[in-house]
């Protein structure tokens, strides 16, 4: 009897693949734009996005975490990462990974390793999301322009992540760095939130980035 | 024309920077630094409008937010269009076009105004209620010329070219107001290290400190504002929002402020920049500061041009070096107006007289006046004032204001200015706008705030604080204690030394008596921008509008953009002395957000045009957008609803996507189907609870076809759920519910049955959904894929893996057309590329893309529902005829089960779902049509039913329908008819709701 | 707008996160198929619409997606507390300190 169907979807790099923001053709805008931009946005594509949900509490499924992945499990509104892999708390029984393009199923197969007789879901959900990066002086502007979410570094200091309402959709939030931020948007709503960005930011100098 | 009334030196305005903009089409000249109004009265601009109800000439009264007449069309373009702007809080900026919104066809030369001149009797309060609710129909009519004549300001008619957006704040400590105990407020707070907000409405900060006479620190108000700002910049958690009005106090400390960011510097925005922003506050604290408003005397003649507030003569004066008039008569019942006479002296002016309703004023500014050789009559009022286009004359009398009797002839004062003060009331507009009655207090003849839920502190003029020396400190104070209360450390503070001046008390006095009485003497104003008088007042307490609520909405009083400002207080003071009670007996009204108007495009801020809605595409957007799809919004997703060809519309597309697929194989994007991972070992379980049909025994590889009913056993939602793995499940559900399945199973999962073991977690992102359905969908997939496509290997209502076009795949094999399909998902990123490669291949099969409106066409064929059309949440599955998909001996009692049991869910005459064929099968029965079974019998008809979905058939032949029916399922065969809007009516056979291979054979190949 | 501390996420968040699911605790009969009609009609549509303290079932939508109780003064509009699934209520009177109603709102 098998638990669960674990499948590899990606196919390999060769075959022809289009990010959720593939029609905006970013690439045309790679060092165009205002010096000095208030804002630069990156499009981190083709990442490995996992769902991971289990028990919290149990400490077979904290440290059957850790031995899959190296990372503790983190706390409420936490993100941890350790190189290319990041580990996001999105609710009580609910962790996003976020992981190099392609080491999503190897990653599943080592959780449901670890995990092996515990109640969990793990989900490949690579190819409904995608991970935009913002960075620069400004990006707290746009970000207060979209989110009534308090953004101050205060309430919002590095490594925390929330998921909240963001103009009139809903997307997840992380502070990675000083000046660097992402957001995790859900695949059908890139273009809306692409729109959203470059009119957002049109006031402080929008670049896009390589 | 030159600035007449523009005095030589003094005021806070650039000399060097001439300013022109045009009024009514006239051209003036002005100074940075002025406000519209400021300018106005510097050129002796005397007439602003006409009055809404009587078209009597208005002139400007006041000098900030309280203004009631000079409420002014800007705008220099039909795109720049802005209504409601208050002269009074418009900067002056090169170019400005401004224009009258009453008085039509001219201020000078009004139509109405001969109406309005025996007004007072025509139009008593009521009067559009009386005259114009009958009949009803001409209401439209009416409206129309009233709003045109009353002139509201129109909105553009052109887009706007400017950007506006919304920015959420947070902070510790908002403050309200940036005069004396703002500004205090706000640097004990920002000490304190909190994050403050300072929003103030003005131009500039610092409040009545522009044009105190007092000194602080000996030095110029002006002197201390500046520094307390620079110290406040200087601050990095505080945060200085000029030209921001305050305008809605919400739940929880939420709060917004509109901002000017533009609009004080031209016609448009500078290129780039925002012209307005909403500020959305959360604040920990709030500090209101927002002052008061002076009152003004209710006297006969009082609108006429030429009759201002006396503190807005000073600010014209001392802010603005405006004498907006020669000669100055003050009637006032407090001690404070006096500096208006003081600062008419300084300008070297005349003053006719002060008029003080008062015995015996002996207060400090009083004595100041008397030492300057003023004339002071005291026990007096201005009662009346002459002048129609400007005031030449006032009427000052002997008052006893216990009788409120005229007790002298009075003489008339030869002038061109009257200058009122009946003293200050706080505004609470802010403080009111969740509730909390505000609470009188007789010693400052005025309301303050009440208790309230809200974590809020009031200080200085709100709060009755009104000497300059006690709003500094209360002021600082309440800035301390809300930085306190909220966590931070306060720090101390010196406060600058205010040279305190005793005042005596005011009088009350809110009406003035006249010697003909509240009803026959000259119109006293209490609501100039809703021209309600004292004597409409009293008629509608005489008319039983007793409760102050009622009288408002009778009259109007504070009505609009106005809010009461100048008018709530001496309308209640006016009620209750009619009424025989205390103005707190009588109580105020509520305030309401906004406390001044909002331009829509603040309001709307980003949220318009591309941005209005967020907008959802699937993975293959692009490709139908290149073959020319039309589409079709479902929910916010775009689904291609038809492509057609050249010159083909709508139906013939349908007729030729539905004739490809039943003849070869079409395409159809599902990908918004929503899908729902499922996993855990009571993931059975969870599914015999939620579906209406059992899943204990659906083996891996199967899929099965699914209802899901509310409590109430009504149908809300359907899809096919597919077994992944003995624990592992994809459910699909409709596009529309989606968002709301996955919903319903989590509030089961985590409030009833948190027991069972049991995850869901949408992936209908992640999934792209190629459907192929027709004859030639397995020859066509064929080409593509290394599944083994045979029937036995891959039934009807299984799914497999491999890969397609190279792509890791799941394919189901199952049908919504009827026809052999097979549902193709492919993580999204990659299904461009299957997509494209299969398309390739299917030109060897015409393999046609086909949208929403065929997919509707073929289904309905086979009598396949949509939920939410052929459903509306009162139908049953029984209903519907898909007792089959009903698990009636399932152990657990699931949703809808009990529902469905119910005596009523048991009849057989309930409605339910069958098919019709209109015997004119070129006819195609509305969707939404109501049938009954006799047409001849009288209205109302005994409706047994309706068309739920109905269309033209290229595979028929004929046109069809699904409907639900009365008993439908036992009458077959029989007529029904649906008679249309237009008269006519449409005959049609009850008949089974399958009519293209009832026996499956097609699908089962 | 109203402010809610998610008992989850452990802070203050905006209500535009949250969607209200009307009263709380009110289970599910356990054996539906006993319930008379009445007893089934009480349940599915008869709920409390007190003036004053409410328990409420609300979701933290935009957030992490889990269902808690709020105990809300349905006139003043205060929180009083939020608490997770299956436990109980603190507060079930208006506690002493909380604002009097008849300063609340009046329409």
């Amino acid at each position: 009897m098998t638990t669960a169907n674990v499948y590899q979807q990606r196919p390999g790099d060769d075959v022809k693949a289009e990010t959720p923001l593939h029609h905006a053709n970013l690439p045309s805008l790679f060092g165009k734009g205002r010096n000095n931009p208030g804002v630069t946005l990156r499009e981190r594509k083709l990442l490995g996005h996992l769902t991971l949900r289990g028990e919290a509490h149990d400490s077979a499924f904290s440290g059957g975490v850790h031995k899959a992945l190296g990372l503790e499990l983190p706390v409420a509104l936490g993100v941890v990462s350790q190189g290319e892999l990041s580990l996001q708390w999105m609710g009580p029984d609910e962790w996003l990974l976020i992981c190099p393009r392609g080491q999503e199923f190897a990653l599943e197969q080592q959780l449901r390793e670890a995990l092996a007789g515990l109640h969990i879901q793990v989900v490949n959900v690579s190819g409904g999301q995608t991970l935009l990066e913002l960075s620069g002086p400004s990006v707290r502007q746009v970000l207060m322009k979209s989110t009534s979410y308090d953004v101050h570094p205060d309430n919002f200091p590095v490594g925390k992540a929330v998921s909240t309402v963001f103009a009139k959709s809903q997307l997840i939030i992380r502070h990675m760095a000083e000046d660097t931020w992402e957001l995790v948007i859900r695949r059908s709503f890139a273009d809306y939130w692409w729109l959203w960005l470059q009119d957002a930011s049109a006031e402080y100098g929008l670049a896009i980035a390589e | 024309m030159s600035q007449v009334n523009r005095l030589p030196n003094g005021g806070r305005i650039d000399r060097s920077k001439t300013l022109s903009f045009t009024f009514n089409g006239q051209h003036y000249t002005g100074y940075e630094g002025d406000t519209l109004a400021s300018a106005l009265l510097a050129n002796g601009v005397d007439i602003i409008g006409r009055s809404f109800k009587y078209s009597r000439p208005r002139g400007i009264i006041a000098a900030g937010a309280e203004e009631p007449n000079a409420v002014l069309q800007i705008g220099a373009s039909e795109a720049t269009q802005i209504p409601n702007v208050r002269a009074t809080q418009q900067a002056l900026y090169p170019g400005l076009v401004a224009t009258s919104t009453n008085g039509w066809p001219n201020v000078n030369s009004d139509m109405m105004g001969i109406l309005g001149k025996v007004g007072g009797k025509l139009m008593p309060p009521g009067f559009y209620y009386k005259t114009f609710m009958y009949p009803k129909a001409f209401w439209m009519t009416y409206e129309k010329y009233i709003r045109k004549a009353a002139g509201l300001g129109r909105s553009p008619l052109e887009n706007d070219p400017d950007t506006y957006d919304y920015m959420n704040q947070h902070c510790d400590v908002l403050v309200v107001g940036a005069g004396p105990a703002g500004l205090a407020a706000a640097l004990a707070a920002g000490r304190s290290g909190a994050r403050v907000i300072l929003a103030d409405e003005q131009e500039e900060f610092g409040g009545s400190l522009l044009d105190t006479r007092e000194t602080l620190d000996g030095q110029p108000a002006a002197d201390w504002v500046a520094k307390v700002i620079a110290e406040l910049q200087g601050l990095p958690g505080v945060t200085l929002l000029p030209r921001a009005t305050v305008n809605g106090y919400h739940d929880h400390n939420f709060l917004t402020i509109h901002q000017r960011l533009a609009d004080h510097l031209g016609d448009r925005a500078p290129i780039g920049t925002v012209r307005q922003r909403v500020h959305r506050v959360r604040a920990g604290r709030v500090v209101l500061a927002t002052g008061t408003h002076e009152r003004p005397l209710v006297y006969g003649n009082n609108d006429v041009p030429g009759n201002l507030l006396a503190g807005a003569v000073s600010v014209y004066v001392r802010r603005y070096g405006v004498a907006p008039g020669k000669k100055l008569v003050l009637s006032t019942n407090n001690d404070h107006a006096y500096r208006v006479v003081l600062d008419w002296l300084d300008a070297g002016l005349p003053v006719v007289a002060v008029a003080d309703a008062r015995g015996n004023p002996r207060g400090a500014l009083v004595e100041a006046a008397r030492a300057r050789g003023v004339r002071i009559l005291t026990g007096s009022a201005v009662i009346e004032a002459r002048g129609t286009k400007r005031v030449t004359a006032a009427r000052v009398a002997a008052i006893d204001t216990q009788s409120m009797k005229v007790t002298s002839n009075g003489e008339w004062l030869d002038c061109d200015l009257v200058a009122s003060s009946g003293g200050y009331s706080p505004v609470v507009h802010l403080a009111s706008h969740l509730g909390g009655k505000p609470v009188w207090r007789e010693d400052i003849l005025g309301f303050v705030p009440g208790d309230a839920p809200q974590k809020r502190v009031c200080v200085g003029g709100i709060n009755g604080v009104f000497g300059l020396a006690d709003a500094l400190a209360d002021g600082f104070e309440g800035g301390a204690r809300a930085a306190a209360e909220a966590g931070f450390k306060v720090v101390e503070g010196v406060l600058p030394q205010v040279l305190a001046k005793p005042e005596e008390p005011t009088l009350a006095l809110f009406l003035v008596p006249h010697d003909k009485g509240t009803a026959r003497a000259p119109k006293q104003f209490v609501d100039q921008q809703n021209d309600v008088t004292a004597a409409a007042i009293e008629l509608a307490t005489r008319e039983g509008f007793e409760s102050v609520e009622h009288v408002k909405r009778y009259t109007a009083l504070g009505f609009g953009t106005d809010q009461g400002k100048l008018g709530n207080i001496n309308g209640l003071a006016i009620a209750a002395r009619s009424r025989g009670i205390t103005i707190p007996e009588m109580g105020t009204t509520m305030f309401r957000p906004n406390y001044t108007p909002v331009t829509f495009g603040a309001v709307a801020g980003r949220h318009c045009g591309h941005l209005f809605e967020p907008v959802r595409l699937t993975a293959l957007h692009a490709w139908h957008v290149k073959h020319g799809a039309t589409f079709e919004d479902v929910g916010q997703w775009k689904r291609p609803w038809y492509f057609p060809k050249r010159g083909e519309d709508l139906h013939a597309a349908v007729a030729r996507e539905c004739k490809a697929v039943r003849d070869s194989v079409g395409l159809l994007d599902a990908s918004t189907l929503g899908k729902i991972d499922i996993q855990g070992p009571d993931a059975r379980e969870f599914l015999n609870r939620v579906y209406t049909n059992a899943w204990s025994k659906l083996d891996v590889g199967k899929a099965r076809y699914g209802l899901m009913c509310k409590e109430d056993g009504m149908v809300f939602d359907d899809g096919v759920t597919a077994c992944l793995a003995d624990n592992h499940f994809l459910m699909t559900t409709t596009t529309g519910g989606a968002a709301r399945v996955l919903q319903w199973l989590e509030i089961y999962q985590q409030t009833e049955w948190p027991e069972l073991k049991v995850y869901f977690t949408s992936v209908t992102d992640h999934w792209a959904t190629l459907t192929l359905s027709g004859p030639n969908s397995r020859k066509l997939l064929a080409e593509v894929t290394d599944i083994d496509l045979g029937k036995d290997a891959f039934p009807f209502m299984t799914w497999k893996e491999g890969l397609v076009a190279g792509v890791p795949a799941r394919v189901f094999r199952i049908s919504f057309t009827g026809e052999l399909s097979y549902e193709v998902n492919v993580q999204a990123d990659y299904a461009m590329g299957v997509l494209e490669k299969i398309a390739e291949a299917g030109k060897a099969y015409n393999l046609t893309p086909y949208g929403t409106e065929t997919m509707h066409v073929l289904r309905a064929e086979k009598g396949f529902i949509i939920v939410g059309q052929d459903t509306d949440g009162s139908v049953t599955p029984d209903d519907l005829n898909m007792g089959w998909a009903v698990g009636r001996n399932k152990p657990f009692s699931w949703i809808g089960w009990r529902g469905m049991n119910r005596e009523d869910c048991l009849r057989e005459d309930r409605k339910q779902l069958v098919g019709l064929k209109p015997v004119d099968p070129n006819t195609v029965l509305p969707e939404g049509a109501q049938l009954v079974f006799d047409p001849k019998q009288p209205i109302p008809m005994d409706m047994v039913g309706h068309v739920t979905s109905s269309y033209m058939s290229a595979t028929l032949g004929r046109s069809f329908a699904l409907a639900v029916v009365k008993g439908g399922l036992k009458r077959m065969g029989e007529k029904v008819w649906a008679p249309l809007v237009d008269g006519g009516v449409i005959e049609a056979e009850i008949c089974a709701s399958v009519f293209v291979d009832p026996k499956n054979e097609r699908q089962n190949v | 707008m109203l402010q809610i501390f998610c008992p989850h996420c452990a802070e203050l968040r905006s209500e535009e996160e949250f969607h209200a699911s009307g009263q709380a605790h009110i289970p599910r009969p356990l054996d539906p198929a006993a319930c008379t009609d009445e007893q089934w009609g009480t349940y599915m549509f008869f709920r409390d619409n007190p003036r004053g303290i409410h328990h409420e079932l609300w979701i933290h939508a935009a957030g992490c997606r889990q269902y808690f109780n709020a105990t809300r003064d349905t006139v003043t509009y205060e929180i009083f507390e939020t608490y997770k699934i299956g436990e109980k209520p603190q507060v079930t009177a208006k506690p002493a300190g909380a604002v009097p109603e008849a300063a609340a709102r009046e329409e």
